[in-house]
This record gives structure tokens, sequence and C-alpha cells, in this order.
């Protein structure tokens, strides 16, 4: 029956009390997941990724310091790892086979994996400059953004990137900082500067999605406040109205004009994007939200029998039972503040600067 | 062509009351209102036309006079039928017309009784807290402040009037914005009883329903001492109604087993949340929890958020 369920849901939520939540949307109803059978808020949340194989498994980020797989054919966690080394909550999970390491310094706010090269990834964070990393190549990130220019006052400006994501069919990249600037980079320029920049509201932005087009992302700050901004003119198009709270998770459906949301005011809402934009869909869902996967699959009106079509992501790697037990070991570093990554490769927020350290 | 019908038809009636009524000019205008409804008796045969109401009659007293004679009517009618009326109908009003909000916390909800048991609060609520003092505190968030505090209470004020409130819970509990009005000083009251004395009151949490309104509730209990001094017979009300919250402070003592009287001794002024935000005090660059937006979700009569 368990099984039966988990097949169902739309949308996975991932909350602070440690419970992942599958929600369908066609009956409003959610259900419960957790490892251990009771909540534990030492367990809360923090990052959520589908697995290798289509959708059919989410990586669970939590703040404890494991990674627990979840099966959503089953509707069971089916192994989990514990991964030390740095400190503070998951930032970002993207599926693998080996276990790597990488120095990327403090205050990472994000990581996030190119959906179209599975061995690059993209960190940032509070006076953490936006770095792309080659996980096959070098230790050294192949780009590494530029702060902008000295502002009116002459004054250096703050950095704190909150969200990054990747553009499809190019290199580029959109970037939603906590000084509420939303800034294009594009890797293959000669500038190091952002290419675009623009500012949305007064509030820091928290979350940051892509519309199925691609001119446009769709980005959260900390009042409960929506805006799609549009990427070619760095105009905004239009806001959405409706969360109450902090905004901690947006994804869009990649063919749908449907955006997910949750936040901290405990609700999960769908809205429509375009003709004409509104709220569609409203779950209250009794525990803070954190994170969010939206299904990417089509048909959303019947229970689907049959095997879903292929997520995001491809599925070049595949998870086997082995993998837990053969992985290879990268060299360690002494230094706390390394980022650990194996089955999954994640990346944790620094606390303390250390010495030696790569500064943006 | 009905309705005009009607209208002529009603008038006819009105004047034939009218004729009825001035048949006693003398009695309807000298005695007041009270001898006039006393004196007039209703014509026996008051046959209405289709689509008649009272309340479409413009002149006060003739409509007051035929509302009377309805009220009458209808107790009649329901005294002659004794055991059988029909139950009275319950008037409607706002609070029992209010929206379903379904964040209303079940008390059986092992969730969100979860998230209660773990949240900022509960260490309050599973031990108690004795500190209390009203210095004022020049680093207002640095650490080393607050170390022997649990809360934080900044009250604005314009023109010697306080309009706002921040209650922030240490040392990394949510922090609540409210909107402070009619705020009568303890001087300000009238029939007021004795100075409060040092005994710990007890708190009343009336009407906070939905999970936003437990988690302002748990904060406001939080403020006082743990174990209330039930000798000193004080209590603090917070009472919720309609998203303003009333804070009252009485004395009590108990008449006889079902009488008690309450003198009133302390503050009292109206709240209203702003918002509620997860950290201590940053209106910045802190997360909301919970923001009031007035065009979006004022927009119904029925619908409340505590």
């Amino acid at each position: 029956m368990a099984a039966a369920v988990a097949r169902w849901n739309h949308v996975w939520v991932g909350t602070e009390t440690g419970i992942l939540k599958g929600v369908n949307l066609q009956r409003k109803q959610a259900t419960n997941f957790t490892a251990a059978g009771q909540p534990r808020r030492e367990e809360a949340v923090s990052v959520l990724c589908w697995g290798a194989g289509g959708e059919t498994q989410i990586l669970v980020g939590c703040a404890d310091g494991t990674v627990k797989r979840f099966g959503t054919e089953e509707g069971v966690f089916q192994g989990q790892r514990h991964c030390p080394g740095g400190e503070g909550a998951f930032r970002g999970l993207r599926p693998g086979r080996r276990l790597l390491e990488l120095r990327v310094g403090p205050g990472l706010c994000r990581m996030r994996q190119d959906p179209a090269r599975p061995h690059v990834v993209a960190t940032g964070g509070k006076e953490n400059a936006l770095k792309v990393w080659d996980l096959q190549g070098s230790e050294e990130p192949v780009f590494r953004a530029k702060n902008v220019r000295n502002d009116w006052l002459d004054l250096r400006v703050p950095i704190w990137d909150q969200d990054i994501q990747f553009l499809p069919g190019s290199q580029k990249l959109v970037t939603c900082t906590g000084y509420h600037q939303v800034r294009v980079y594009d890797p293959a320029s000669p500038q190091r500067r952002p290419v675009l920049e623009t500012t949305y509201g007064e509030y820091p932005l928290t979350a940051m999605t892509l519309t199925p087009e691609g001119n446009s992302v769709i980005v959260g700050n900390t009042h409960g406040q929506l805006a799609e901004i549009d990427l070619r003119q760095g105009r905004l198009l239009g806001c959405l109205k409706g969360l109450a709270g902090s905004v901690r998770g947006l994804q869009c459906h990649p063919s749908k004009p449907l955006l997910a949301s949750c936040g901290l005011d405990r609700v999960l809402r769908i809205h429509r994007i375009r003709n004409p934009r509104g709220l569609e869909h409203k779950v209250y869902l009794k525990s803070r939200l954190n994170c969010l996967l939206l299904s990417g699959r089509d048909n959303w009106e019947d229970e689907p029998q049959e095997p879903q079509e292929p997520g995001e992501l491809p599925s070049e790697d595949r998870e086997t039972d082995e993998l837990w037990a053969s992985l290879e070991a990268a060299a360690k570093r002494k230094l706390p503040d390394s980022e650990p990554a194996q089955g999954a490769l994640q990346s944790r927020r620094r606390k303390k600067k250390r010495a030696g350290s790569t500064s943006p | 062509m009905a309705k005009a019908a009607d209208k002529t038809g009603s008038w006819g009636k009105k004047n034939l009351k009218r004729k009825a009524v001035t048949e006693e000019p003398q009695e309807a205008t000298v005695a007041g209102d009270e001898a006039t409804e006393s004196g007039v008796q209703p014509p026996k045969a008051a046959a209405f036309p289709p689509g008649f109401s009272i309340s479409k009659i413009k002149n006060k007293q003739q409509q007051h006079l035929m509302f009377i004679w309805q009220l009458r009517k209808n107790l009649k009618n329901r005294e002659a039928l004794g055991d059988k009326a029909p139950p009275k109908p319950v008037p409607k009003t706002i609070d029992n017309q209010r929206v379903y909000d379904e964040t209303i916390v079940d008390p059986n909800d092992e969730e969100v009784a979860y998230d209660e048991a773990t949240d900022e609060f509960a260490s309050y609520f599973n031990k108690l807290l004795p500190r209390f003092s009203s210095q004022h505190q020049i680093d207002l968030m640095g650490e080393h402040a607050f170390q022997d505090f649990t809360d934080l209470i900044v009250i604005n004020e314009d023109r010697k009037t306080p309009n706002g409130l921040i209650l922030s819970h240490l040392p990394n509990g949510p922090t609540a914005h409210f909107k402070m009005s009619s705020v009568r000083l303890r001087k300000e009251i009238k029939r007021r009883g004795k100075d409060p004395t040092e005994h710990r009151p007890e708190i009343i949490l009336n009407n906070f329903t939905t999970r936003l309104g437990h988690s302002i509730g748990r904060m406001f209990a939080s403020l006082f001492p743990h174990n209330p001094q039930f000798i000193g017979r004080q209590v603090a009300t917070f009472h919720n109604q309609q998203d303003y919250i009333f804070f009252r402070f009485h004395r009590y003592i108990f008449k006889s087993e079902k009488k008690a009287g309450i003198q009133e001794l302390g503050p009292r002024f109206t709240l209203k949340l702003r918002s509620l935000q997860k950290g201590t005090f940053d209106s910045k660059y802190g997360e909301y929890e919970w923001v009031h937006k007035p065009r979006e979700m004022d927009t119904s009569r029925r619908k409340f958020h505590l």
C-alpha cells in the first residue's frame, strides 16, 4: 500500500522535522515518510535531489550528516551513508560514484550540478564567490567569478550567492544573492564579472528556478514574494502572490507552466506561471518546509501504471548495490573545511575561515 | 408592472393603516413611542402582497411599528405551538461565520505535537526559567549581553503613545512584531484594584487555534514564570478575537462556588501581529515565517489567521 501511494506523488518535500512528505496534488493529500518511524529534528532535511535512474530514487541530505536513499516505487528508505568532514548542513547533492573532496572555502550557501554536464558543479556562498568546478579535472576551479566594481560610494559590494542555476543551451550561470541581486555569468566570455545584473525587492532572495523556456527565472525572497525576471533584458515580468513566509524551495515543471514553492509558512503551493498567472493548488503540510522536488512526468491525472519517463538528470551513473561497498577514497585533507563527496557529492557550509583556504 | 401594482397595493395597505392610526391621533402624537405601540393595535385583516418586506418601508416610525407587530405575532405563534415550535435560529456573527482554516491545530495531531514539543519554547515548557529584568540594554543583539535573559521586548512609541511591540525570544528564537493600540496604563484605568503584588500571575490564552496562533500563544506563555502563585490571585489574559489580541491583567476572588469577582489591575492594550520572524530581530536579512500582507490576506471579512 505504501508502495502504491509512493508512486503517485507529484511533489516530494523535505521538512525541518526530518519527515519526507510525498504530496499527491490530485487528491491534495500528503504522506509522511521517515527513516526511523518517528520524526526527529536532528535529521532535518536540508537538500533533496533525484538519484540516478530516472525519478525512482531520491537522495535526502539530513542535518546530522547522513545522506539517505529513498525509493519512490517502494516508499521505503533504502540505505544511508554518513558523510563526515566540514561543518554545517548540506547545501547540494549530486548522485555519482566516486568519493571526492573539494576545498571550497567557508560560508557556502549552494552547490548545484549542471544537468547537461554532470561532472561540472558550481558553488557559491556568503563572501564566497561563484566558482565552477570540473570534477574530472584539476583541483582548481574552472571559472572563478570576479566581484562587481565598487559602488557609487566606492565601497566594496558584498557577496552572498544564495542560489545558482545553469542555463540550458550554453555555459551561462544565473545566481541570486542575499542582497536582492540577480546576476548572469558567462564563463565562455573573457570577462569574469557578471554579464547581466538586476535587482528585485528589498529582501534577500533565497531560492531560484528556471522557467521551461529558459529565458526567465523565478526568484523568491524572505518575505514570500515570488517574481519572474526576464534574463534577456533584465526586467521584471510579473509577480506571484500567496506565500506568507520565506521561500525555501522553488521548482518549475520541465514542460508544463507550473511552479512548486515551499517555505517557512508550512504550505506547499503550485502556481501557474502563464495564461493566466495564478494559484493552482495549495496544500498545508504541518512542518516548516526546507526543500522540494517536483516530479517531471507529464501525466498527472491517472495513477501511472507504465514506467515513468526519465527524469531531468542523465542516467549514466547507475547506482548499484556494490556502490556502498566499493568507494574510491580520494586523498583526505587534514583541514576540516574540506568538502567530502561520495555516492553522492555534497557540499557543506563552513562556519569559520581557515588559513590557506581559497579566497574569492 | 407587477412591481408598480405591488407598490400601489402596499401603499394602499399602509394608507389603510395610517387611517387606522390617525383614528386616534391624540394618543399617537402626545404619547411617546412606547405608548404608541401599546395603544395602537394592528388591523385584524392584514394581508400583505407577496414580496412585501418591512425593511422597505421608508417611514421610520411606521417601519418600527410594523416590526414590533411582527415580533409580537411571532412570539404569540411560538407560544401557541408550545413544544412543537421549531428551534430558535442562531444569529450569524462574524465569529461563527469564520472561514474554515486548514491550519487549525487538531489536538490529536502527532506531527504538530512533535513540532511544538521540539520548537524553540520547548525548554521553557519543560522546566522553569525564572529571570526577569527591565534594564535597558544598549548592545541589543550582542551574544554576551543575553546569557541570562529569555526574551527581549522593545516597545516602539510615537509622540508618547506606544504603537509597536517587538517580542524576541532568546537565544535564537522567533521574533514577533505587533502593532499596539488602545494602550491604557495603570493610572488611566478607572475603578482599578490596588497595585499588583509580586506574586507570579497565572496566564490565560484564549482562542489561539491555528498553527500560527499556537506559536504566538506559546511565545506569550514563555514570557511569564512557569509556576504561578495561586495565592496572589492574579491572572494575565491574552484573548484573541478576529486576529486582535487583547491583554488584560486582573485580580480575582471567588465569592461563592459559581461566582467570582474581578478587579482590573494592570495595563491593558490590544495587539495585532504584523510579522513572525524565525531568528532574532533582524528585519533586513532575517527569514520570515509569516508576514501580514494586507492586500492579499485581508480580502475576506471572515478569514482570520491567528
